[in-house]
């Protein structure tokens, strides 16, 4: 998960849609956001890389709508229904996430279990 | 043989003894009462210690300071008899020597110089203890300078004497080899007697038994018996004077524990062989104690609950008769002024000095400091003599009211009350180890004199690992911290 700056960044997603749920009077996602290029990214506890300034997913409410989608706490959220969301302010993410007029958010995220298995899948057919 | 039957003989024997020894009633001593001498218990066991023992140690010292003596006059008057000696020997055979010899002769004259002054300097002190052994150091040194000036006359008398060396200027620098020697042990005498125990390697813990005060000291290494010595010194400076009437609520309250409580024994104690007898009446005190520290236990004791609210009561006594104190010796300073230098030229009048003006003013606050004194136990540390002498002193150095009574309001080191009170200059060491033995982690030792004992620890200063790290002074840079969580 970290980047070379000035080349494209790589890496193994998953794509999870959340439907929003109506509850006391909001539409609610079920998680919390952390990071962004405006906040500190040494304090994140989830980054391998500590420059690391995407936006992460630091607390999931069990039962919420995000859990059944199946995410991850420690996830990074690298799209969110189309929209960028590595290179964003901690605000930029919060608005692009929580638009009223939508009812299904469209997740790419990325974790490091995905880059293991790839690369446990890959390892395993070349012994074959 | 008196024979009681017959009366009339006994009379006649009685009235002929007491015509004998007529004036047996003019030589009997009558008890006339009480003396105002009158001596406790513990008195007399502390008059017969010190009796007995300043005899012994007395011989000890001379016995020490004249090998001292010797060993000195041995030392000094050795250079200069390998000087003179060969001139009254055989004079008409040296070769005369000129201006090489007469330097080494000022060079060893300053260097005896320096060397008396050093001796003065490092030995010749006023003894402030006598330790129970010797000083291992001392006797060691004394060895190797005694046997270092032994070797020196052996070689002279059997190279020099014996074949009547004519070569002068060979022996006037062999006799300058040996006051450098000397000078080179003096150097090793100061390392070993002053500089090595400077470096503290240990912390110790000294606790004094009856009340609990404990203090910390840094020692350096010392054998146990000089560390004792050192201890002592800091306990006359800096452990508040014993005090034993503090003592008494705690030993009353342990007696009422232990009178509450009575065991009866309703089983007869077994009846059986020697051993076995033995063994029950044994097992019957064990079961005995056990019972009354279960009885104890068991009881609503309510003992904690008066504690409490007597010690309530005495804290607010207290104050109220320092409050009162407080007041009354400052109006007292109010009655007396200082006359200034003119003023006692113009007005001979009332004048006083210190001693007079102390016993003016006294009077008015001598029944607040008495009471104040009685409440908190510390009426036998200060006699009325004592108090005005102090009373006398603080009016000579200007010193307010608060500086006079700072030395009633807190007990102060031992060493500030009058002699009667330092109440022990006889101490006992109780150790395990050997008293010569040098100072270890773990040594425990006790300090015991007649009214309680000092339980002084020894514990090592750990090896420290000290390990450098480098700072660039422009790597200090900061930023705003910003870390927010939202949930969406």
């Amino acid at each position: 998960m970290s980047f070379i700056p000035g080349q494209p960044v790589t890496a193994v997603v998953e794509r999870v849609e959340i439907k929003k749920l109506f509850q006391g009077g909001n539409l609610i996602l079920g998680f919390s956001i952390g990071g962004g290029i405006d906040q500190d990214p040494g304090q994140n506890p989830y980054s391998e890389d500590k420059s690391d300034k995407g936006i992460y997913v630091t607390r999931i409410s069990p039962g919420g709508p995000a859990d059944e989608a199946g995410l991850k706490m420690g996830d990074k959220i690298m799209q969110v229904n189309g929209w960028d969301m590595t290179m964003v302010t901690h605000d930029q993410a919060r608005k692009k996430l929580t638009k009223k007029n939508e009812s299904v958010v469209r997740l790419l995220v990325t974790r490091r279990s995905l880059e293991d298995a790839v690369k446990q899948s890959k390892g395993g057919y070349a012994q074959q | 043989m008196l024979q009681p039957t017959n009366m009339d003989h006994v009379m006649d024997y009685l009235i002929k003894q007491k015509c004998k020894d007529d004036n047996w009633g003019e030589t009997t001593t009558a008890v006339t009462g009480t003396s105002e001498h009158s001596l406790s218990q513990e008195d007399i066991v502390r008059i017969t210690k010190d009796l007995e023992d300043s005899v012994g140690l007395d011989c000890r010292r001379y016995f020490t300071l004249t090998l001292a003596v010797i060993l000195g006059l041995l030392v000094f008057l050795t250079p200069l008899a390998f000087l003179v000696l060969p001139h009254l020997l055989w004079f008409d055979r040296l070769q005369p020597c000129g201006t090489a010899c007469e330097g080494l002769f000022i060079s060893v004259a300053f260097k005896l110089l320096i060397l008396l002054l050093a001796v003065w300097a490092l030995f010749f002190r006023a003894p402030r203890a006598s330790l129970p052994r010797v000083y291992v150091f001392r006797a060691l040194l004394a060895v190797l300078v005694l046997l270092f000036v032994l070797s020196y006359w052996l070689f002279y008398g059997m190279r020099i004497l014996d074949s009547q060396d004519e070569n002068y200027q060979g022996i006037v620098q062999y006799a300058v080899s040996l006051v450098d020697a000397l000078l080179f042990i003096h150097y090793l005498a100061i390392v070993l007697l002053e500089l090595r125990q400077l470096q503290p390697c240990f912390s110790v813990c000294v606790t004094r038994s009856t009340d609990g005060e404990t203090r910390h000291y840094n020692l350096g290494q010392l054998s146990i018996q000089r560390a004792a010595l050192a201890v002592l010194q800091h306990y006359y400076c800096d452990f508040p004077v014993h005090n034993p009437a503090l003592l008494s609520a705690s030993k009353s309250r342990a007696a009422k524990h232990l009178a509450g409580l009575k065991v009866y024994n309703v089983d007869a104690p077994a009846e059986g062989p020697g051993n076995n007898a033995a063994a029950a009446a044994a097992g019957l005190a064990h079961s005995q104690s056990r019972a009354m520290i279960a009885a104890a236990a068991r009881r609503r004791d309510t003992s904690h609950n008066e504690l409490y609210y007597e010690e309530a009561e005495h804290e607010r006594r207290v104050r109220k008769r320092r409050a009162r104190l407080v007041v009354a010796v400052e109006e007292a300073f109010t009655h007396i002024k200082r006359m200034q230098e003119e003023e006692q030229k113009k007005a001979p009048g009332d004048v006083m000095d210190p001693r007079e003006a102390a016993q003016a003013i006294f009077p008015s606050m001598a029944r607040a400091l008495q009471k104040y004194l009685r409440t908190t136990k510390q009426q036998h540390c200060h006699s009325m003599e004592s108090i005005q002498q102090h009373l006398a002193f603080c009016i000579t150095n200007n010193m307010t009211p608060k500086a006079f009574l700072e030395s009633y309001l807190s007990p102060g080191p031992t060493l500030q009350y009058g002699r009667d009170h330092w109440l022990a200059r006889q101490w006992t060491l109780v150790s395990e180890a050997s008293v010569t033995s040098g100072l270890k982690d773990g040594t425990v030792f006790l300090l015991k004199c007649v009214d309680f004992s000092l339980v002084v620890t020894s514990k090592t200063i750990p090896y420290i690992q000290m390990s450098e790290e480098y700072i660039d002074p422009k790597s200090h840079k900061f930023v705003l911290r910003l870390q927010s969580e939202t949930s969406v």
